[in-house]
């Protein structure tokens, strides 16, 4: 089944190993660009989601290449010219694409220096580059890379022995660089697709079935506000209108008027249906010997999620003699690309996907779904730009969700209150039905048009790429007999994919909740204990630091910890939480360490771990899908709770640096070990070791 | 046709009086800062100043500001003159996707000119009917505390 997961940088390439993507799209004109009015047009394949990897990329380019980085301009990823890097996700964008541009840029520096050499009759040592202009050793300027524009160097493979700058000569890459899409976000600039108003462009608005799989089995007829178009392809219904309010009016009547399948009910109670459910059992991780009576067994059960952008779901399609155009806020303009073109019996080189960015995105969202919508509503109407946008309800409901989860654990410890022996075993839904993936289309509308396939079940990303169900199931601590299963459960009456930290949410919350059961059984304060568990010195060293920021030693009731290695490939984490309990739990405060190894930007790495924390309070005491096995309820703000401003904790972050290291990513890292900490924290106010999220009353 | 003042300028508006002013806003006269995130009065990001008083306009009808000052973002500030809030929030980063920003600045600004030394707790209060799912409230926050300060 996880055959057809790729990331960005694996595939066949028996050539010598490039730095991240750049070992697929090994051409240096597919990544860089010299131009004449000395600007550099960089072509990532990965796109801005909020998370400020444009600017990380800039600084990264901008350093190896010694130019100002007002002089880097960024192509949105575009299908046919941007090189196919696969999703933006997994917290992995400097380390695939920012890793791939700084040794492309390092290669155009060594070609550009030795052409200015060779010309110049200077020395390669004795040119310095300032700003672009190469410049001999009396100052005398001897080429500038504007000058070697059109020229073709960059034409060529990227070299094996280029030489990115070692880390103690860089200066704009680690340096906290200012968000170079910020000022037009806080002026109100088009620069979101939202925004985007194509000469002669409609309106359109979709109606869903209100049950995946359900088909339409009567639209009875009746006006429309004037001048408003119905699309019917099957079961897929659109209308299209000059202006928003009358699509919006028109969509309105539709839904009234459609009737649809009935479906067979959703599972009332989720962890009684994931315990018993089918699906495919594998072994995660085995080592020592596998069994022992166990000291504590514990469950966990976390409820299916919300992606809940505060932005809607957006796409603007134009049909046109030679195919289709496409601007999307997708994570992955050619998976998008390739889905588009299955579920439209098109070639894919008949589809132009356009990155525009859209609100903030935090895993796999609408975003492909309304590319179809507006592609099938837009086919009704060729050559006119047709913008469709979903509606609050649509955003909520019909987005994929993050799969429920449940969790048992049976630890056995020794005499000492040692740990011996871990067994846990995962169950869920898989954490991945984004497209171009598989056979089969899995963008929402797809099966509803003539021809049209039901949706395959979500597959899960395998291990190598930091798994989905089993995402941090394999504890941090020591322990010398372990035995790690999971099953994907492979009837999906809810449609999932990823969301921000996927599996991880559930497994580091699970296992640290043990963790401090463990230490209290053996009378050991929590923070001790894990370091009695853990030989791992960058996890100490979070943990420990993590500990001092919040006067751990000298602690009352109300506070708890968490720890992750995100991935157990990524950063580190360490989270400390201080709450209050009345009425209900709210966070107070959050303290946190991450190692991120290389940091590109320390103002915007803080964001990420401040923004992933804050969304994790949220996960932890607000947030769950709701259903009445009809339908799902959460389809309003009302609804579907989320942390506002009043119940914003306090966040202390810091990072430790690490120059030498590899990047590794930080938007998804303290959210497992924040969860944990609250969890750990309710333990401590209140006596109750939380066993169901999120932490509501009703749960506790 | 329903006239008012818009960013401080005079205009009649053409569109159904009936339609949402949001609508109006984006559609027939084509500005991007009030934004459509829910239609229900529950997300924040469609706020505007109507005589001075930060609203949702994504349900209030066209016709109900006949003869009033709307303000929309575009009208505090622009990169050649930036409201203060707006230069903080820059120097804070104070923002992630900055779908929110537009509906935030609109009601901190009235809720500054109303309370000009405010405590962090008031703020927040004025903020509760914003969302931010990037989840960047402590540096917003941080950004407005630094112009009343």
């Amino acid at each position: 089944m996880n055959l057809a997961f790729r990331t960005a940088t694996e595939g066949e390439s028996d050539k010598p190993r490039l730095p991240g993507s750049l070992h697929l799209h090994r051409r240096l004109s597919q990544w860089l660009e010299l131009r004449a009015d000395g600007t550099v047009l960089v072509k990532p394949g990965k796109v801005e989601l909020g998370q400020g990897i444009l600017t990380a990329l800039t600084q990264i380019v901008a350093e190896e290449l010694d130019v100002d980085p007002s002089r880097i301009v960024l192509l949105p990823a575009t299908t046919g010219e941007s090189p196919d890097e696969a999703v933006t996700s997994g917290s992995l964008s400097v380390q695939e694409c920012g890793m791939a541009l700084r040794y492309a840029a390092a290669a155009a520096r060594g070609i550009c220096l030795m052409v200015v050499a060779q010309a110049s009759g200077v020395p390669v040592e004795a040119i310095r580059i300032a700003d672009g202009r190469f410049l001999g050793p009396d100052g005398t300027e001897l080429g500038s890379y504007a000058a070697l524009a059109g020229r073709g160097l960059l034409e060529v493979e990227a070299p094996p022995d280029a030489k990115p700058k070692p880390a103690a000569e860089r200066r704009l890459a680690g340096s906290s660089l200012p968000r170079i899409d910020l000022p037009a976000k806080v002026f109100g600039q088009t620069r979101l697709i939202h925004d985007l108003r194509l000469p002669g462009m409609r309106h359109a608005r979709v109606l869903h079935p209100p049950r995946l799989g359900a088909r339409l089995e009567e639209l009875q007829e009746g006006p429309l506000p004037p001048g408003v178009i119905l699309v019917r392809d099957g079961s897929f219904l659109a209308v299209v209108a000059s202006e928003e309010a009358l699509a919006e009016a028109a969509l309105a009547r539709i839904a009234r008027r459609a009737r649809w399948s009935a479906m067979p009910p959703l599972p009332a109670d989720t962890a009684a249906w994931l315990r018993d459910a089918a699906g495919e059992d594998s072994v995660v991780a085995e080592r020592g010997e596998p069994s022992a009576a166990p000291t504590l067994v514990r469950e966990f059960v976390r409820p299916y999620l919300q992606h809940a952008s505060v932005g809607l779901c957006c796409a603007v399609a134009q049909w046109h003699d030679q195919g289709l155009t496409v601007y999307s806020h997708t994570q992955g303009p050619y998976n998008l690309r390739a889905d588009l073109a299955k579920a439209l019996q098109l070639e894919p080189e008949r589809i132009r996907v356009i990155h525009m960015e859209g609100a903030g995105c935090y895993g796999h969202n609408g975003a492909d779904d309304v590319a179809l919508d507006a592609a099938l509503a837009a086919r009704a109407l060729p050559g006119v730009p047709v913008r469709m946008l979903w509606t609050r309800a649509q955003e909520l409901a019909d987005a994929p969700a993050s799969p429920a989860m449940w969790v048992r654990i049976e630890a056995t410890t020794d005499a000492a209150g040692r740990l011996t022996h871990w067994r846990s075993r995962v169950h869920s839904n898989g954490h991945s039905g984004r497209p171009g993936r598989g056979a089969v289309p899995t963008l929402l509308s797809a099966p509803l048009i003539p021809g049209g396939r039901p949706i395959p079940p979500a597959i899960n990303p395998p291990l190598a790429a930091g798994g989905g169900i089993e995402r941090n199931a394999v504890p941090l601590y020591d322990v010398p007999n372990l035995h790690v299963a999971m099953r994907r459960v492979t009837e999906m009456p809810i449609r999932t994919s990823a969301l921000r930290g996927l599996g991880a949410l559930m497994h580091v919350w699970a296992i640290e909740s043990v963790m401090d059961e463990l230490a209290e059984r053996a009378g050991m304060d929590p923070l001790a204990y894990r370091l009695a568990h853990l030989s791992d010195a960058r996890a100490r060293a979070v943990l420990e630091t993590a500990a001092a920021m919040a006067g751990w030693s000298g602690r009352g009731p109300g506070l708890g910890l968490g720890l992750a290695r995100y991935k157990n490939s990524g950063a580190w984490c360490a989270v400390i939480a201080r709450i209050e309990a009345e009425e209900r739990v709210r966070a107070r405060e959050l303290w946190l360490c991450a190692d991120v190894g290389e940091v590109i930007n320390p103002d915007g790495t803080l964001n990420q771990l401040e923004g992933g924390a804050l969304h994790a309070v949220s996960i932890a005491l607000h947030e769950a899908l709701r259903h009445d096995g009809e339908r799902v309820l959460t389809d309003s703000w009302a609804a579907y709770p989320v942390l506002r401003f009043p119940d914003v904790p306090r966040v202390n972050a810091r990072l430790i640096p690490r120059p030498e290291e590899p990047p590794l990513g930080a938007g998804e890292a303290s959210m497992g070990p924040t969860i944990a900490a609250i969890a750990g924290a309710i333990h401590s106010a209140l006596g109750v070791r939380p066993c169901r999220l999120p932490f509501t009353p009703e749960n506790l | 046709m329903t006239a008012f003042t818009l960013n401080g300028r005079g205009v009649t508006a053409r569109s159904d009086p009936d339609w949402p002013l949001l609508h109006v806003l984006r559609g027939e006269f084509g500005l991007n800062t009030p934004r459509y995130g829910c239609g229900e009065e529950a997300c924040g990001a469609c706020h505007v100043l109507v005589d001075g008083r930060s609203v949702p306009s994504c349900t209030l009808p066209l016709s109900a500001v006949a003869g009033r000052e709307v303000t929309t973002l575009e009208g505090l500030g622009s990169p050649e003159a930036p409201h203060p809030l707006q230069t903080a929030l820059l120097e804070e980063q104070a923002g992630q996707c900055g779908f929110c920003l537009s509906g935030i600045i609109v009601t901190a600004a009235a809720f500054l000119r109303d309370n000009p030394q405010p405590e962090e707790a008031a703020l927040r209060a004025a903020l509760a009917p914003h969302l931010c799912r990037c989840h960047a409230h402590q540096r917003i926050l941080r950004a407005i505390m630094k112009v009343a300060a």
